[in-house]
Parts: structure tokens; sequence; C-alpha cells
């Protein structure tokens, strides 16, 4: 489908914004048409927590106004974008898919917010998540499940489902996530869209609720390669309020994407490629690989030998700081406060059995444990160390290839209800987790539909602050087949 | 590793979490699980690695100690579950 055909919902933010800068459409007309859209399938999808479409018309009338003006402030100037429910914008709901915070306002913006505002960015739409991000079907939701755009009765991924649900049907144009072992790259994968994890530190954590510190990062989904790009060149960058903030300056990505450069190498890890991994899953990743050679890349199969211990690292190391970080929910500044507390203990207990759902408490619980006293040599301390040898295989990688390419996900999206063995989600996650722990930046693109006609995408990991050959990479692939643009029946 | 001292109370009480004898059941179930899982650890020689806390090395990160605008009162207590003149209302801590 052609941009001029391709109904205003489903533009690409590139399409969008030259068509907003040649004057074929307003903004009030983009945000019009998402907002007609969402009104059209929530009923059904259920990918948002909240949205407030006069603020969001407001803001598209203001960047009209701009427009006019002269006074246009760049290719996301009128786009509406929407946030995942974990990312604090000024005024607005903050839930994090919790009871915890069911009533919680932000009294200011993350600056992943900020700075989208400073781009002119119509902010559309806050996006159902897992529980304080922990899942990978975003039905650790509390207030209700989210559909996957191509299969209703199927999860849209998690925890970011919401955010990559949301873009696929066509109720924003970019969106932003949050991951942690996966929460972008596995519902992008689910979804069919593209969805980038920038290298830790890339982009500034201030303003995102946080669940594992160490590991968390935000970061884009758009339909297209070059979406992402545009969307992260906005919002990296060094921030101050973020000590784990790196000093790198935001690079002009979407520039890089067509720098001429020589042929790549790319790296299979053949941990990646073993059991579990879906047969049709393995035949569309095997057509991206082959796609590659006949670019003239070089492709040869590296060993990242720590890859089993990946899963167990993560489950110690996140839940850990999980632990400590949502200490900070006791019920007294702010969050659920349970009825009549007898006195302060029971107000923490109660407040706290209240606000938190089980896969909260679970995490909360063996984090408990694997940092208590008798325990933190055996689990908390060795995690530490197997993350130096996780990353190190990395590393030792990259010293003969370029990128890395794998699936993202083992299996295509998954019925709602099917894997209720918390293991057996954990598994999920399997070929996402090890990029967290090492830092890297990775993005899943799409790369076909399987039999059923679900999504399949693949995943390129990166070198650390890779970003602009990683994605150049990424679009070598996505510009020739643009799995992103095509729409679900919904 | 042995399982068998697995005190659901005492991590609880440790996380000031209330739960219920469900909850404990199925909790120690699930977590003797995950941790014969994650006992897998203990294959790895880590034999003189240095532990990471982050991927990338942090060292110490300092602002400027500088005095900035923080938030008004009013807005700092907008999602306090108690307040009284500009102060959050708790139980009475000490007898």
């Amino acid at each position: 489908m052609t941009a001029a055909t391709t109904p205003l919902h489903y533009l690409s933010v590139a399409d969008a914004a030259s068509a907003l800068s040649a004057g074929r459409i307003s903004s009030a007309e983009l945000t019009e048409a998402v907002i007609a859209r969402a009104e059209a399938v929530e009923p059904r999808l259920r990918a948002f927590l909240s949205a407030d479409p006069a603020l969001a018309r407001s803001q598209a009338q203001a960047s009209d106004a701009r427009r006019a003006a002269g006074g246009c402030r760049g290719p996301l100037d009128g786009i509406p974008i929407g946030l995942k429910d974990v990312i604090a914008a000024r005024d607005q709901p903050l839930t994090a898919g919790s009871r915890m915070l069911e009533k919680f306002v932000s009294p200011y913006d993350a600056t992943v917010t900020g700075r989208l505002r400073e781009a002119g960015a119509v902010l559309y739409g806050r996006h159902n998540c897992d529980e304080f991000a922990m899942g990978s079907s975003t039905e650790n939701s509390a207030f209700h499940p989210t559909g996957n755009p191509w299969a209703l009765d199927r999860v849209p991924g998690g925890s970011s489902g919401g955010s990559a649900a949301a873009l696929a049907a066509g109720e924003a144009v970019a969106t932003l996530g949050s991951d942690t072992g996966g929460s972008i790259r596995q519902p992008a994968a689910l979804c069919g869209v593209v969805g980038l994890k920038p290298t830790y530190g890339r982009v500034s954590r201030y303003g995102l609720v946080a669940y594992a510190s160490s590991l968390d990062q935000i970061g884009p989904f758009g339909r297209t390669v070059e979406d992402v790009a545009l969307v992260l060149q906005t919002i990296a960058g060094h921030d101050e309020r973020d000590s784990t903030s790196v000093g790198a300056p935001a690079e002009d990505f979407a520039a890089a994407l067509t720098a001429p450069s020589a042929p790549r190498r790319l790296g299979l890890p053949r941990e990646y490629f073993g059991e579990g991994l879906d047969p049709e899953v393995a035949a569309a990743v095997e057509q991206a690989v082959s796609y590659y050679r006949e670019l003239g890349c070089e492709v040869r199969e590296v060993s990242l030998p720590h890859t089993p211990y990946c899963l167990d690292t993560y489950y110690v190391l996140a839940t850990a700081e999980a632990s400590s970080n949502l200490a900070r929910y006791d019920g007294i500044r702010y969050g659920h406060r349970c009825a009549e507390p007898r006195d302060l203990h029971d107000l923490y207990f109660r407040s706290r059995a209240e606000g938190f759902g089980a896969e909260v408490k679970r995490r909360i619980i063996l984090g408990t444990y694997v940092l208590s006293s008798g325990y933190y040599d055996a689990y908390y301390l060795r995690a530490q160390k197997v993350r130096t040898l996780v990353r190190r295989d990395f590393l030792r990688a990259f010293e003969q290839v370029d990128a890395l390419l794998t699936p993202t996900s083992p299996i295509p999206a998954f019925r709602r209800g099917e894997k209720a063995d918390p293991l057996a989600m954990y598994l999920c996650d399997i070929y996402t987790i090890g990029v967290n722990l090492a830092g890297l930046p990775a993005l899943s693109i799409p790369c076909g539909f399987n039999r059923a006609g679900l999504p399949v995408g693949f995943q390129l990991i990166g070198k650390p602050l890779g970003e602009s050959e990683l994605l150049a990479i990424a679009h070598a692939y996505d510009r020739a087949h643009q799995w992103g643009r095509r729409h679900p029946n919904l | 590793m042995d399982r068998s001292e697995l005190d659901l109370d005492a991590l609880a009480r440790l996380a000031r979490l209330a739960l219920t004898p469900e909850e404990k059941a199925t909790f120690t179930r699930q977590l003797a699980e995950l941790l014969g899982h994650i006992d897998r650890l203990s294959q790895v020689d880590v034999s003189g690695v240095e532990p990471s806390a982050h991927a990338h090395p942090q060292h110490n990160v300092w602002q400027d100690d500088k005095a900035r605008p923080g938030l008004p009162p009013a807005e700092a207590l907008r999602n306090a579950p108690a307040q009284r003149d500009q102060m959050i209302v708790v139980p009475k801590v000490v007898e």
C-alpha cells in the first residue's frame, strides 16, 4: 500500500511527517483519525488504561498553529505518540498496571515525556502492561488483559503489550515502552511491529516506574526501523537526573540508516537456535538470514556459552532489585492504603497485600529470599558474577561480528491463559534476557507470518552504544520487506 | 541447595507482605520450583570473576551542589492517602 492510500492511522512517522510538512494533512486530522480508530477498536482490544482525547486535540491544534507560523519543531511535531503506563506524564494517571497506583496522578514529566513534548509530539493513550512491568503477556495487568490485534484471543506479549498492540492496531503512530528482560522486543515480535531496546543508559529512566533498575530501559515501538530511529534520536541523550545516564550525545540515528558502509558481518549464536524454538519461527528467521547473505553480508556461527544461565541470573538480579525498589510502596506517601489500619505495621502489611497482584508478590518474595542473610553469596553475588561472564561472551562475539541475529521469541503469540505456570512464562524471554544483563542495544524486526497468520520477528543485537550501526543493519532488511506496515483485520 | 527451611512467614515478614494461607502454599511450591531452576547457577565457575552491579562500569556520579526548585508542597502531597496541614497522616508510631 502506498502512503497516499494508507489510512491516516496506519501512516509511519516518516510518512506522516512528510505529509504534514507538505500540507497534505494537518495534525488535527491525523490525531482525529487515531482517536476515531481507538474508539472503534478499544472495546475489543483494550490496549489502553486511559486516554485524554481533549488534551490530544489541543496539542494537535497547537502543532498546526506552530507549523503555520513557520515554527515546526521537527519530524515528531504533530505526531500522535502513546506511552506505556509506567512512564510519567504530568497531570496524567500513572498506574503501572497496578491497584497500588490506581489513583496516582503524576506530579511531573519523565525526561522522555518532556523531550517528546519539546519535539511537538501529540501525547495520546496510556497503555496497558503487566503489573510493574513484570510479565510477558500483559495478563498480569490488575485491570484487564489486552488482545493481540492479529488474533484477539491471543496475548500481545509483555510487559509492554498495550504499547505494541496499540501501534499494530493504529491507535498511535509510534509508542514508547520499557524493557527489563525483553518487554519491548517480545511484544514487538508478537504484534508485528519494530521495537528497540537501547543501550543501558542511552535513554534517561527519570520518571520511569522502577522495576529492576540495573536492567530497565525505555525504548520506542514503530512500524519501521526508520520510525524507531526518529523517536530514539528525540528521547536519547544525557540526563543529569538519571545517574546511570551515559554521557554519549544523541546521534542523528535516522541519517545513519542510509550511510554507505561495507557489508557487515553477522553472527548467529548457536545457543539461540536450539530446543524449544518453534519451526515456523525458525524458518522465518532463516529467511531473514538468507536475505542478509544476498546483500553480501558474511554470516557465521558464534557461541555465547553462558546463555543457558541467563534466565536464572536474570530472575535473581531482577527480583532482588524489585524487592528493594518496591519497598517504596508502603501506603504512606502515595499509593494504596488499607482501610482502618490498627497500627503502622498493619498499614504496611495490608496495604501491600491489597495493592500488589500475585506475580509482583512472587517476585518480591523471591527477591527477598536471594538477598537474605545466608543466601546472598550463593544467589545474588554469584548471579552478579555470572552477569560479568554473560557480558564477556557478547563482547568476545563482537570481536568477530558487527551484530548478532537471533529469533526474538521462541514462539508466536500464545493463547490467553495458556501459560499459567510462572516458569513457562519466564521461558518466553530466553532470547531477550541476555541483552539486558549485558546492557546492549537490540531490536526486534518483523519478518513475516506463520500459517495461522501470526507475526514473527527476529532480533538484532549490537555493540554498546552501537545503535547507529545496528539500526542501519536493521533498516537494510526492513526497507526491502516492510512487514510492519501490514495491518491486522480488526 | 537444601530447601527444607524455605520459611514463607519469615520472608513475608521481611517483605512487609500479609499473605493468605493459600498464597503461602502456592508461593512455597512455586519458589521451590524456581529455586530448583536457579540452582543451576552453582554449575558456573565464577572463581576470580568480578561481580557486575551494572552492565557498564559505573563509579560515583556527582551532581553540582546547587539549590534548585522542587515540587511545591501541594504537588508533593497530591497523591498522599491522608493529609492534614501539609503533612501526611499516619497511625500513631510511638506509644
